[in-house]
């Protein structure tokens, strides 16, 4: 195509000094550096957030183990659930919303570079808050640092009686201040998929992935706004006399709950949307087919959108809501399913008949499938209320929801980091690192997620820091802890190849994956203005077209 | 086929190995029944499990269903040597297939939502039976306490409560609050768990068929020792049961043999939490003394009764119980064997 990088004459690229480098990409605007940015940040706090996992594990290894104190243990699960939530998963899938969507829809850059920098920084300095709160969390009471109040937060647990010191205060902050970045993004992102579009991108040819990101920009703004909204509040109550959760004067500590989850269960619909997004780019590339369904996969999204915003109390089940609203929240759940089943019928759809490639990208979009879909049955019994008031609280949930998030959503993001990696450094991730990585992943991953379900069977909690013996829970509790570590391995295996193949991968090429949509067109990595002519598009695979002239999709749809 | 019909023989193996471990794990303690939601003693918990099971057919049905149609796709479909360089059909989709797969996940859906919502409303809106008993909970950061109202009697950490006989049964209704922060009580075989949540009054109701000790732990995370806040249920024959609470009812035991470690009793600041009625400590912050020799465990459940064990707890409560709100009492090695000698003779 006509748009690969034009050389402009007397521009000095050779030269630059460190604190020059420094200084370009900390006074960036440009979508593709700032979307880097997010993506570095976020994988940092994945090996933070990672760490404090093995932390927790060492200390469940077997009953009454006494490897850290349960004031330590307290600050772990808060700080692993913080972190991971809202400083490596968000971050990361902002990142890539902020690389891919301007480039998939043929614009230049985000609608509004200075908010997308503004807003980057702003969850940056949340995370640092968060974490600074290991120092100054004390404050002059001595009360012990880094929030303990688990990553709910629970009210009143929040309140000054039960959280003195300034840890709690942190933690508000930090979500307060990376949710206003976050709102910042969704803003950008809504704004420029409405407005930015190339020649000929209408909305029913834009990728999957865009539209995704589009339902998930409508959803941040929605289901933040409650959390941050409650933490301003949290702070009313802490400083200013406000009794909004303050039980001992008459607060309601269900209000809390509401406000928390009302948000809390958009947000996990808000991270696994970009994940159903890069399945649906992945897999076709990899079948040679296109998605099967695309209007039905975009509806399917955005009824999952609107669904999933009635349906936060499945986490209140044991909080003692009359029948009636359980049963309302039961049904609402379940059929959450259904969209979501509709997605996956659909991906199988797209692989069959297709010639899968089983490469490193692939394989993990496999192992996100199957995984989701235990992850989904789970969430389907859960969603059955007196299963729940079993279930709820015990380690068959914390089992779940990391089926969700690791097998589900992690396993998906792998894919997209062995699938776009090409087009952001121009070179390829090694595939066989990449095997290496996949197959002790999935190896730990099923060690420590699938044998977790067991103990929450057998009557194990959540959030407790040991557990006695004789209960059933050690040889369970020890394979948990031992697949931990595999996965530990794995991500260093990730980590290594990122790094080693920055420096000796193989040249990638425009278009190393023989694929369709636009960002394939140009140059590996872009150049800064990305396009040097927008590209007409005609179809939802504008590469497919150019490439197979005598049979272009534009005759199809 | 040969291999398939090994590999899910091998399958069906290791399914039965683990169910008989969730088993064997269960009865490894002869002290306690276990904490298995597979082994209901109680209506709440049976009405579940029925419903468990139901459940997970339905969802183990659309897995197998689903898990097939996508090993079958990515071993059928592979690409080929042979084909590699050309393009497959393209396909773009079929309203008829996406119609399909739409409306018979809502029929399940419906179902499902159905035999739900019946148990629903069979365990939450269940009438109080007139001869039911009545406890209230009070859950506390990391104890429970435990009222009688019809008896008159307050006691903590262990629940007494009488077996039901399925022909005629005797529940037992418990009226749920909270002193401080959340909890959430849960006794595996006994009911689900329901939440403790202050300014927020919860009910839940259980109806034992075994006598017995059941055991089982706050869920909802209440702070630092959240871990430590175990769950014992006696459930007593209605003789024993009888019998319990007429000794509960008893005034505390005024032993002339250790007025010394009484003293030293009512002259710290143990009263300040401790209630033992008939004297002058009447604190609410602790829990009840009274009968405090008719507990199996202490410090809610984290260590049993034993003379050495009270003698450590009132010294230095951060070796069984690091956080607790118990503090250490500081008292000179005397004043502690008279104090344990008193709590001794709290029968």
């Amino acid at each position: 195509m006509s748009s690969n990088a034009i050389t402009i004459p007397g521009v000095q690229v050779e030269g630059k000094s460190w604190l020059e480098t420094l200084h370009e990409w900390v006074t960036t605007v440009d979508h593709k550096r700032l979307g880097i940015l997010y993506i570095i940040y976020g994988l940092g706090f994945l090996v933070i957030g990672g760490v404090e996992a093995l932390i927790i594990r060492v200390q469940l290894m077997h009953s009454h183990n006494d490897f850290v104190t349960p004031q330590v243990f307290n600050r772990m699960f808060t700080m692993h659930g913080t972190t991971m939530i809202f400083f490596m998963v968000m971050p990361v899938l902002f990142g890539f919303a902020n690389y891919l969507v301007p480039l998939m829809i043929g614009a230049r850059d985000m609608a509004f570079p200075r908010l997308n920098a503004f807003s980057f920084w702003l969850t940056a300095f949340g995370g640092l808050l968060l974490y600074f709160s290991f120092l100054g969390g004390s404050g002059l009471y001595g009360a012990g640092n880094a929030p303990d109040v688990g990553w709910w937060a629970y009210a009143p647990l929040g309140a000054r009686a039960f959280s003195p010191g300034h840890s709690t205060d942190y933690w508000t902050l930090s979500l307060l201040v990376s949710g206003l970045g976050s709102i910042g993004t969704a803003i950008n992102i809504i704004a420029t998929v409405l407005c930015m579009r190339g020649p000929g991108m209408k909305l029913g040819r834009m990728p999957l992935l865009v539209w995704l990101y589009l339902v998930m920009g409508g959803m941040v703004l929605i289901a933040i706004t409650p959390l941050s909204a409650a933490q301003i509040m949290l702070l009313v109550d802490r400083y200013l006399g406000g009794h909004f959760f303050d039980t001992q004067a008459g607060g309601s500590a269900v209000l809390w709950m509401h406000f928390f989850w009302i948000f809390g269960h958009p947000e996990v619909y808000v991270l696994v949307i970009p994940a159903f997004g890069f399945a649906s780019e992945i897999i076709p590339v990899f079948s040679r087919k296109p998605i099967f369904g695309y209007p039905i996969m975009v509806a399917a999204t955005v009824a999952i959108g609107f669904v999933s915003l009635s349906v936060w109390a499945h986490h209140m089940f044991t909080v003692g809501m009359n029948s009636y609203a359980n049963s309302f929240f039961a049904i609402t759940t379940m059929a959450v399913g259904i969209p979501t089943g509709i997605k996956i019928f659909n991906w199988i759809g797209t692989m069959w008949g297709g010639r899968i490639q089983f490469k490193v990208p692939m394989l993990f979009c496999i192992g996100f499938l199957f995984q989701f879909l235990i992850a989904g049955l789970t969430g389907i019994i859960q969603a059955s209320v007196p299963v729940d008031w079993q279930l709820s609280l015990s380690y068959f949930v914390v089992a779940h929801f990391h089926y969700v998030i690791v097998g589900g959503i992690l396993f998906a993001t792998f894919a997209a980091f062995y699938y776009w990696y090409p087009k952001v450094t121009g070179r390829m991730l090694s595939e066989n690192l990449g095997k290496w990585h996949f197959w002790l992943f999935v190896i730990g991953f099923h060690m420590t997620f699938d044998v977790m379900h067991i103990p929450g069977l057998l009557g194990m909690p959540r959030r407790i820091y040991t557990y006695e013996p004789g209960r059933g829970w050690d040889t369970l509790n020890l394979i948990v802890s031992i697949g931990a570590f595999i996965q530990a391995v794995a991500i260093v295996v990730f980590v290594w190849n990122l790094v080693i193949s920055y420096i000796k991968g193989a040249k990638a090429g425009n278009d190393p994956w023989d694929a369709w949509t636009l960002e394939w067109s140009t140059s590996s990595p872009p150049p800064a203005y990305n396009f040097a002519t927008v590209p007409m598009v005609g179809s939802r695979r504008p590469l497919w077209d150019l490439k197979h002239p005598e049979d272009p999709d534009s005759q199809y749809e | 086929m040969q291999r398939v019909t090994k590999t899910l023989k091998a399958a069906l193996h290791s399914f039965a190995f683990l169910l008989s471990c969730m088993t064997a794990a269960a009865a490894a303690d002869p002290a306690s029944t276990g904490t298995n939601v597979f082994a209901p003693q109680s209506t709440p918990a049976r009405s579940i499990l029925h419903l468990s099971t139901f459940v997970m057919a339905i969802t183990g049905i659309i897995f197998v269903v689903v898990f097939t149609l996508l090993v079958y796709s990515i071993s059928k479909f592979r690409a080929k040597s042979a084909n590699a360089n050309s393009e497959p059909a393209q396909v773009y989709g079929s309203t008829q297939i996406e119609l399909a797969w739409t409306i018979i996940p809502v029929l399940i859906v419906v179902v499902l939502f159905m035999a739900t919502a019946r148990v629903i409303h069979a365990m939450q809106d269940a009438p109080e039976p007139t001869n039911a008993l009545e406890v209230t909970v009070v859950g506390h950061q990391f104890w429970w306490e435990y009222r009688y109202p019809k008896f008159g009697v307050v006691t903590a950490n262990e629940l007494h409560v009488p077996v039901s006989d399925p022909a005629h049964p005797t529940p037992t209704f418990l009226q749920l609050l909270s002193a401080d922060t959340d909890h959430s009580f849960w006794i595996p075989e006994l009911a689900g768990k329901t939440d403790l949540v202050p300014n927020h009054p919860n009910r839940m109701w259980m109806d034992p068929e075994h006598t017995g000790v059941f055991v089982g732990q706050c869920a909802q995370y209440c702070g630092t020792q959240h871990a430590k806040m175990l769950l014992r249920v006696s459930v007593d024959t209605p003789e024993d049961f009888e019998q319990w609470i007429r000794e509960q009812h008893q005034p505390a035991v005024a032993d002339e043999r250790v007025t010394a470690g009484r003293r030293v009793f009512e002259t710290t600041a143990c009263i300040n939490c401790h209630a033992v009625n008939g004297t002058v400590a009447n604190g609410r912050f602790g829990p009840d003394l009274t009968h405090l020799m008719s507990r199996t465990t202490i410090a809610a459940g984290a260590a049993l009764n034993t003379p050495e064990n009270l003698s450590l707890w009132i010294k230095n409560p951060e070796a069984i119980k690091r956080g607790s709100l118990m503090p250490a009492m500081q008292l000179s090695q005397s004043d502690l064997e008279a104090l344990v000698g008193y709590l001794e003779t709290l029968r």
